[in-house]
Parts: C-alpha cells; structure tokens; sequence
C-alpha cells in the first residue's frame, strides 16, 4: 500500500471523469460497485483521490470502499501494465500444464500474479477461469486469446508483444 | 427480398477457434462470390463466442454450415477462403455439396448421443437477431404461461421435474412457490450468471449464443412469482457475454418486450445486468446479494432464506441461467414432453463442459441418465492421444474425482452423489495417467482457499493447513498418518462451515484419497509421484527400454536440453534443462521420469 500511495501522490489525478460516473449512479440502489468498475475502466486502476471522492459523494466510508475494493479479484489500486497478460490456472488449464506457463512469464518478464514491470509495459495476472476451457491451456494478452499454449509458444507471444510499441 | 426463412443461409463459426482461424475472411469470401453470382443468401455469424469452445470442435474450424430451405443443414470443417468459390458453385448453385469439405465421420459421432434441446438455439440462429429467436419458438413460451394462473404455471415447472442447474439441484417450481409465499408486494427475482467454476462455460455460451433465451425464462419466473424486478449477475470476465445480453435487453425494451406491460400481456418486468467482479464465492446466493447491494461478498447464515429475505431485505428467487433456458422450453413443449426425458430423479437434458485430457473438448447437450462413459468416449472421443484414462473429476471445487469404475455411473444428481462426486454446474474435467490425483487435490484446495471469504475459521484456517499438507506431499516430504490427518480435518470443516464453499471445499481431496490412495502413499512412503507430474519428484531421465526413439520430447524442449537422433533413444543434459516438464507431456509411452 505505501508503494500505491506514492505513486499517487506524484501524480495529479484528473477528476473530471471519476465526477461524471458518480453523477450517473448517484441516485440508484448498490451504486459502489458499478461507480468504481467504470472508475476502473476509465482509469486503468482506481486511484486514491477517487475513493475519497467516491466516499465523499456516496456517503460512504472510505474504509467500506477499501473493503469491496481488496475483496474482489477485479480491482486494482495500482497503475498497470499496457499489455495485461492473463494466464489461466483454472482446473482444465492446470490439467494441461498451465503451471508451466505462468512459470515461463514468470522467467521470461521477472513478474508473477498480480505485478507489473518497471517499464509498465506487461502485467501479469494467474486468474481463475477465462471460460475458453476447451482450448486449454489458455492465455489472454488484453482482448486477444490464445489457445493450446506450450512453453514455445509461450516465447513467441511475449517475443511479439514486446516489438510492440 | 424473400422471407429470412427462405433464404439461403450461411452459418460461420465466429467464436475465438473460428477468428483465429480466418472466420472474418472466410465470411468476406462469401459475401463476395455471391455478390459475383448474383445469389441472394443470408452470411451469418453463427455467435461470436469468444474464448468458448462453442461447438466443441474448435480444433477443425474454420466450421461453416450452408442451409439450403428443405434440406438438412451440412457442415463444412477447415474452411477457408479459398475453398469459398468452390462451395457456392458445386453446393450453393448447383446442389451438390462438395463431399470431400464436409466434415468427417466424428462430427456425426459427436451429435449421435446427443439431444441438444437448451442449445437448439445456441450456434444455430444469429443471437444478435431478435427475428431470428422469434422465428425459433421466440416468446410463445412466455405468451403460453400468461393463459394460465401464476399457481398453474409452478404447477407446470413443478410437474416438469425441473431442478435447479446451479448446482444444488433444488426442484425448481418448489423454489418458486416460497418465493411467491413470502408477503410483500416488492419481489425480486436473480439470475445467477457468475459460472464460478473453473471448467466450465455453459452459461457463458446460453449467455452469447441465445440471450432472448434467458430473458424469456426470467419473465416466466417473474411472472409466476410475481417479481416486478430482475437481476443478472453476469462475471465481469464475460464481457462479450455482458454485451449481447445488454443489446437483447435494450432491444427488448424498444419493443415493449420488457417494462411496465410486458408485449401486452399484462405484467411489469424490468430487469437489469449487474457485473459482478471475481470471486468464487459471489456465487454463493447469500454473498451473490451481499455483492449486488454493493458491499463484500461475503456470506451469511440461513434462515433467513432469500424467499423470505433477501435482497435490499426483499424476497428473492435465485436460479441458474441454465435453469431458466430450461424454463422456457417447458413452456414451449410441455411439462410431459419435458418429465419424458431423463431418469427418474432428474429430468430433462444437462450440458457438460468437457475439458482436459479428452479429445473433442467442449459443450455437450445428453438426456440425464447418459453414462459418463458414452458421454467421454462416444461423444467426445476419447483419451487423447490413445492414452489411458485415470479419472473424471465431477462437479468442480465442490466435487470429486471418479475413477474408471465410475465410468458407468449415470450423470444425474443421484447417481454422482452416490459415486462421491456431484453434478454440480456440469463441470467434467477428464485426466489420464500423466495426471498426478494427489496434486489435484492440491490444486483444489489452494484454489478454495484462495477463494474462501474468510469468515469461518474451520474454512480460512482448515483449508490452509490442509493444503500446507498437500503440499508436503507432493514435494516428497510427507509423513506417515498425513492421510488419516486430512480426513479428519475434512469431515470436521465440512460439518462447521457457514457456507457451500467450506462444506465442499474437502471433497476433492476425500474422494482422491477414496479412489487414489494408492498414489498419496507412493508420496508418502516411497517419495515417489506414480504420474510423473509432481515436479518435485522427477528425476528428469529417459528410460532407456521404455523410450519409443519417437523424438517428441527433443522437438517440445524449449530450452533445447535433450539430444535425439533418427533411431535413437533421448538424452536429458541435465545441466540445461530448466525442469518446465514439457517433454513428460509430450511423451506418449511415460518414458520419462
Ligand atoms: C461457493 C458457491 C459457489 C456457487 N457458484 C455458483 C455459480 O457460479 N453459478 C450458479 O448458478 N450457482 C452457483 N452456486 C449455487 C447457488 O448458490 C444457487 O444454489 C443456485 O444459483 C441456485 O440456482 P438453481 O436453483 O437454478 O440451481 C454456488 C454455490 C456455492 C456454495
Ligand atoms: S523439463 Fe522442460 S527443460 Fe527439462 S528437458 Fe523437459 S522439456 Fe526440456
Ligand atoms: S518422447 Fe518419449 S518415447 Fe519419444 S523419444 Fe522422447 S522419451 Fe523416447
Ligand atoms: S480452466 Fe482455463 S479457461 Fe477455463
Ligand atoms: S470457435 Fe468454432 S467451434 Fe468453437
């Protein structure tokens, strides 16, 4: 957590957006979530001055939205990588070698769940189930799926990933 | 323009197989060379599945389906744009389908045993397209339950034999009737769309491939109940799932489908998707609301149950997107058709997402009572690459692993839970000899683990103490009485958990421990991992007399740590290999240990 915070202190966080997605929901039931998945979406994390600003305006405490927001796998406090890179350790997954996978990123970038390189350019996530079982093991480099992964294959698509911009 | 109905109409699998493959350029193709010919035919995208096996045959895509008015539908495999002129001539223009395209024998195989009832739709009809779902039955099963009282309409769901596909099997109609008990006038009615468990992706593939399909279900449920509000809680790892629900709804609303007076028909429904953000337990009906209400998903006693109070303190009808696809096709075909299928305590047709070690993985629509055996070696093939089976493991995080004697045993409710697994959302995940059970029990419990939300201390404590155990065997460092110890401490956090999670949490380690002793004592007290799988144990060698001088292993090293020659056995330099184990995957005769 120190390490978010000054991260965040250096930045300056534009409001603006976070402003906007809290007028949208203000008035409706449950807001919390769906306010800090777009805060998330807009952000690419959810910064601090956010969640004091959602505490503000919703009325709640800071430490309930702390609370939602370490409970559930999806939100991030920090900023991340351009390039996140899914590997799946979902039962299927790991019946076909998906440990061997997240071991070859783990070799080839230095990052392991749930971290980012220095250059902010990969960040690696070991999730649960992408739902692409049939093609396991699977990964998932932001939208783009790839299936039948090999430890080979696995160089091919961090080697292409990393002559992109 | 002719009707849809009469045109003819070209179906390209777009799922995540079919666009890795070319599906986009394959449909210009045909867009094209009818365009040349002057044909007026319909190119559709069968669902834009992404990341789903949706099919099961992703392997042999691009898959393409011509459906010529009045004649059976024939499907094409490897298709590519190339191939396109050739199919719209011979088969399009001229009738004659191009015999050697269309896809071999174990397609047919593949659909034999099946009965594809929830999935008639799915991958058939473009789910984007609200005339084609009506053009399908679409909304007569809704228009069908609003003839008939409230009472009447649970009375059909109840005749049906209808359980819940979530998991627990609760008789659905049964469920409705609490629901609709409770007093109030506020009811709220939830589909649960979190899919939770690693394996599977049935509901993700209702969601994309036929979401009118849900919606319809919802409104009979609602209906019958008398809810005036619906929720799905949709896992915020499907956005495309999210998606094409989203549009059905909002195309719903333009048409009056949804909202204050329902086509008509004389009922309010309004209903609305919640993403839901990662966590297994958000599955678990109780925390599902907690999550929707916007705090921690975390779970909390019952009684109260949800009919009574449930959410916002409201009473609440929970049911599986499964389910409710289920729903509507009572509506369509009747209670009898429906109680006609199946066994004696479970009826209708279950989907089974296979996946693992088998040939055709994928999605697989049989009537219950289908024996697992048919279900992996009829419909889906086999062991892959000729190898032997070891066990299925039934039912995800909260079932269990079943050995080859199992094979026989039904897929219903009943019969799994009798064999020491359970249906659970229909999860198969197949393993063969290269499979290491005590390691699976591991990869089980470190996941519950994970995914516990840590309020009972039996299951945040239990859980992790058990999996340090696990762990220790499967490095090698195992201790006599390790087995009696797990046992114990699994049936005691069974019995004190709050929730599903912790009480099934310990079952895939006591039904390994059932069937496969045997290899949790080979780790124990030889320090030996019969399966070659933990690595621990490996001693990363070729044996000499069981190596078939194939060379796989030397081609599947990335690291370029094993020497093979034409004819000759391979060597392991143990100096380069990094230990990734890819060549014990590799290799079909276990010749290395
Ligand atoms: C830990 C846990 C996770 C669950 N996950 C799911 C899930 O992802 N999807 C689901 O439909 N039911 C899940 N269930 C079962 C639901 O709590 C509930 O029983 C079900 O949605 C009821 O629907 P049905 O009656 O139509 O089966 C889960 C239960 C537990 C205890
Ligand atoms: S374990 Fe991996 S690195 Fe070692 S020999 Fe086998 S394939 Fe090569
Ligand atoms: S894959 Fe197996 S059988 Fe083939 S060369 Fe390697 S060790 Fe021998
Ligand atoms: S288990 Fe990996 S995609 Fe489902
Ligand atoms: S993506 Fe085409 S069959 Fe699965």
């Amino acid at each position: 957590m120190s390490n978010t915070a000054e991260i965040v202190q250096e930045e300056e966080i534009d409001l603006t957006a976070a402003n906007a997605i809290i007028d949208k929901y203000i008035d409706m039931k449950g807001a919390l979530m769906p306010v800090l998945q777009e805060i998330q979406e807009a952000y690419g994390y959810v910064p601090e001055p956010t969640v004091h600003l959602v505490a503000d305006r919703l009325n709640v405490y800071s430490s309930q939205i702390y609370g939602v927001l370490t409970f559930y796998a999806q939100f991030h406090l920090e900023p991340r990588g351009k390039y996140i890179v899914r590997v799946c350790m979902g039962t299927a997954c790991h019946v076909k070698g998906a440990g061997r996978i997240g071991d070859t990123l783990k070799d080839r970038l230095g990052i392991g769940h749930a971290e980012t390189t220095p250059d902010l350019k990969f960040t690696a996530e070991f999730v649960a189930c992408i739902g692409a079982c049939g093609m396991a093991p699977v990964i998932m480099v932001n939208d783009a799926t790839y299936g039948s992964m090999s430890v080979q294959k696995m160089d091919e698509v961090i080697k292409k990933y990393q002559g992109m911009e | 323009m002719a009707a849809n109905a009469e045109k003819i109409k070209v179906l390209i699998c777009t799922g995540t197989g079919g666009l890795a493959s070319g599906a986009r350029a394959v449909a210009d193709a045909f867009e094209e060379e009818f365009a040349k010919q002057g044909v007026e035919a319909k190119v559709g995208k069968r669902c834009e599945v992404v990341g789903t096996g949706c099919r099961g045959l992703c392997a042999n895509d691009v898959l393409v389906d011509i459906v010529v008015p009045g004649q059976d539908p024939v499907t094409y495999d490897f298709v590519t744009p190339e191939l396109v002129p050739q199919i719209v001539g011979e088969h399009v223009l001229a009738n004659e389908p191009v015999a050697k395209k269309v896809a071999g024998p174990y397609y047919a195989k593949f659909l034999e045993k099946q009965m594809r009832v929830i999935f008639s739709r799915c991958g058939t009809i473009d789910a984007e397209s609200i005339e084609d779902f009506i053009a399908h039955k679409g909304f007569t099963g809704i228009q069908k339950a609003v003839t008939m009282t409230p009472d009447q309409v649970i009375d059909e769901v109840k005749r049906s034999g209808l359980r819940g596909r979530g998991g627990g099997g609760f008789p659905t109609g049964v469920k409705w009737s609490f629901c609709k008990a409770s007093p109030g006038e506020t009811k709220y009615l939830i589909c649960n769309a979190d899919e939770g468990d690693p394996g599977a992706f049935m509901d993700r593939s209702v969601l994309e491939g036929d979401p009118y399909g849900l919606i319809e279900g919802m409104m009979i449920g609602a209906y019958a109940i008398g809810c005036k509000f619906g929720y799905v809680y949709v896992r915020a790892e499907y956005p495309l799932a999210i998606k094409r629900l989203q549009k059905a709804i909002d195309t719903c609303y333009e048409r009056g489908i949804l909202g204050k007076d329902c086509m008509g028909l004389g009922f309010a429904f309004d209903m609305r998707i919640k993403a839901g953000a990662g966590a297994f337990v958000c599955g678990e009906e109780t925390a599902l609301m907690a999550s929707i209400e916007g705090q921690r998903g975390m779970s909390r006693p019952r009684p109260p149950f949800p009919a009574v109070r449930g959410l916002w303190g409201y009473p609440t009808n929970i049911n599986n997107v499964e389910t409710f696809a289920n729903v509507s096709y009572i509506f369509y075909n009747g209670a009898d058709w429906y109680a006609s299928i199946g066994t004696e305590g479970t009826k209708g047709t279950k989907i089974f997402a296979l996946t693992g070690k088998v040939k055709h993985t994928g999605l697989v629509e049989v009537p219950a009572g289908t024996t697992m055996r048919e279900v992996i070696f009829d419909v889906c093939g086999g062991i892959l690459n000729n190898r032997k089976f070891k066990a299925v493991q039934a039912g995800g995080p909260s079932g269990g692993c079943l050995p080859a004697e199992a094979l026989d045993a039904q897929v219903d409710y009943d019969s799994l839970i009798k064999a020491g697994a359970m249906m659970g959302s229909g999860g198969l995940v197949v393993m063969d000899e290269t499979t290491c059970m005590v390691d699976i029990a591991r990869f089980f419990l470190n996941f519950t683990r994970v995914e516990s939300c840590g309020k009972c201390i039996p299951c945040r404590i239990g859980l992790k103490i058990m999996l340090e155990i696990l762990e220790r065997i499967t490095r090698g460092e195992g201790r006599e009485g390790d087995i009696e110890m797990l046992e114990n401490m699994a049936y005691d956090i069974k019995k004190s958990s709050l929730c599903g999670l912790g009480q099934t949490a310990p079952n895939p380690v006591l039904s390994t421990i059932r069937y496969f002793r045997h290899e949790y004592e080979a780790h124990i007290k030889e320090k030996r991992c019969p399966s070659n799988s933990c690595k621990e144990l490996l001693k990363f060698e070729v044996v000499e007399n069981a190596c078939k001088k194939c060379g796989l292993c030397f081609k599947i090293c990335p690291v370029d740590a094993i020497t093979w020659e034409k004819g000759g056995v391979a060597i392991i330099d143990k100096d380069k290999c990094t230990k990734c184990t890819s060549c014990y995957d590799a290799c079909r005769f276990m010749a290395i240990e």
